[in-house]
């Protein structure tokens, strides 16, 4: 509930005091401890009417109290007190600015996240800390160094002109799509204590399809992002296991969440401006909408990953291709693809697991064996040992 | 807003250029005297540097000045001038920086201005 009503607020208040106080590293400092105090008093006296309201009144009376210590704010404070703030007025674009701020090419891919998660989606410091399993301290130096850099180098806070738009998209659908699969992938099961990265990153994605309904690789990044939520529950077995996809009770699929990502992937679609998260993403709906592993429409998902790798040739996309081509033209053909890719992906597990799962199938059995204990070894996933070991046994 | 835009080459590539026929030089500044041109009303100030084998390096041994020959990073890379650009914001410098027709990496940095207040 919390989560919902932050990630709504925080980044519509720090536009707006951005845009009030022309001082990014402030605005967001302020924002930041007013969801702090926020923290402590609405679970116990419950989330106010107007939590927005809420939180710009505390953000204002931080600020008194920051601003009587520092005689040259004067002039700012009158600008917070008088109607200088208003969470209402053009206020898409302003959260659009806040956005392509934080995800700035000239900041670093880690800072880049961590500013967008706190100054864009509301989380603490602690929430971003945790998500990442690393320190608070990390990630507060990380976020005082990247509004450093924007205040210091004079980052622009704007939306980027209609020549930078492209590149400077992409660079926000990396950001979001880094944060989803940090989230997807770490969690083994539901962590009460960890806030759900990968849902914070859905959210996003669907911020930025509100303010940028035109662009159809925002569109397919949320579908994808929604496609994968959907099959979110069916990974683990009960007792916390990783399930394959072929091995996956279907019936636990989301449902809804799969007819919502595909109606967005036909919205892209229209567009006819095909790009990577949409192929991604209509490769997902491939296998969401097959009713068994075996009815999958293999031929589709290769047609899907040979137009994926004319864009952005990738030798993990060669592999899932391989992958899909097994149950099209069968083992060796698919071995031979597999194999193809030994050099650049040695150090990948995936790479070793499959070729094992294949080397099994035209029953070489003890080069499977070599194959797996070499993936094993490539990879600290727990959930993924666990699978390997019982494939060893 | 001023920034300096520096501009570096591997030391290979600057090697080349050093060992170049002076008519094929000439011709390969064609590029970057286009830049300069086009960057004109932008350009506050900059200069080309000698190459690296022109390097002096004062360095300080418990505050005593020591006189030594060569560059004072010991890298792959090799700093070949610098210019200093006047433009609205960092996106105006880099867009500047990503047109620079040499080839090697261009580090944009911010000046210190003491003039006005810091935003």
């Amino acid at each position: 509930m919390l989560t919902a009503v932050f990630r709504e607020e925080a980044g519509r208040l720090t536009a707006a005091l951005v845009r009030a106080l022309g001082d990014f590293d402030l605005a967001e400092e302020l924002v930041q401890e007013a969801l702090l105090e926020a923290v402590e008093h609405w679970p116990l006296e419950g989330i106010p009417q107007k939590p927005g309201a809420w939180l710009l009144t505390t953000a204002r009376r931080k600020a008194a109290d920051q601003f009587r210590r520092r005689a040259r704010y004067r002039e700012k404070l009158a600008q917070l007190e008088g109607d200088g703030v208003s969470l209402d007025t053009a206020e898409g674009d302003d959260r659009l600015r806040l956005i392509f701020t934080c995800c700035h090419p000239a900041l670093s891919r880690e800072a880049q996240v961590a500013l967008t998660l706190r100054a864009v989606a509301g989380l603490t410091t602690v929430e971003i800390a945790r998500a990442f399993i690393t320190s608070e301290a990390t990630i507060a130096q990380r976020i005082v160094r990247a509004k450093r850099k924007i205040v210091e180098a004079n980052i622009p806070y704007r939306v980027p002109a209609e020549r930078e738009m492209a590149e400077r998209l992409d660079e926000v659908l990396a950001v979001l799509y880094l944060m989803f699969n940090e989230g997807y992938l770490a969690t083994a099961g539901a962590q009460a204590s960890r806030r759900d990265l990968a849902e914070d990153a859905a959210w996003l994605a669907g911020l930025m399809v509100r303010l940028m309904p035109q662009e159809p690789e925002a569109l397919g990044l949320l579908a994808l992002m929604r496609l994968h939520l959907a099959r979110a529950d069916s990974r683990f077995d009960a007792s916390g296991g990783l399930m394959l996809l072929q091995d996956q009770d279907r019936g636990r699929w989301d449902r809804e969440r799969i007819a919502s990502g595909i109606s967005l992937l036909q919205r892209a679609a229209k567009w006819r401006r095909p790009g990577p998260y949409q192929l991604q993403a209509a490769i997902a709906a491939c296998h969401a909408e097959a009713r068994s592993w075996e009815e999958t429409d293999w031929r589709q998902i290769i047609l899907l990953y040979d137009a994926l790798m004319a864009l952005t040739p990738s030798p993990v996309a060669r592999l899932n291709r391989a992958i899909a081509r097994r149950y099209l033209d069968g083992a060796q053909a698919a071995l031979e693809d597999v194999e193809a890719l030994a050099a650049p992906l040695d150090n990948y597990y995936l790479f070793h697991a499959t070729r094992a799962e294949l080397l099994r199938d035209l029953g070489h059995d003890s080069d499977a064996r070599l194959a797996l204990i070499r993936a094993l070894s490539l990879t600290e996933n727990p959930a993924e040992r666990a699978l390997l070991e019982r494939r060893l046994a | 807003m001023k920034y300096v835009l520096l501009f570096t080459d591997s030391k290979d590539r600057a090697r080349q250029w050093d060992a170049m026929p002076e008519a094929q030089r000439q011709a390969a500044y064609g590029p970057i005297n286009d830049w300069f041109g086009k960057y004109s009303s932008k350009i506050t100030g900059g200069h080309e540097l000698q190459p690296e084998r022109t390097a002096t390096t004062v360095r300080f041994n418990n505050g005593k000045a020591v006189v030594t020959d060569g560059p004072f990073i010991e890298g792959k890379e090799t700093i070949g001038g610098y210019a200093e650009v006047t433009v609205a914001d960092l996106d105006e410098a880099i867009a500047m920086a990503k047109e620079w027709p040499t080839g090697g990496p261009v580090e944009v940095r911010p000046v210190i201005d003491r003039g006005e207040p810091q935003r």
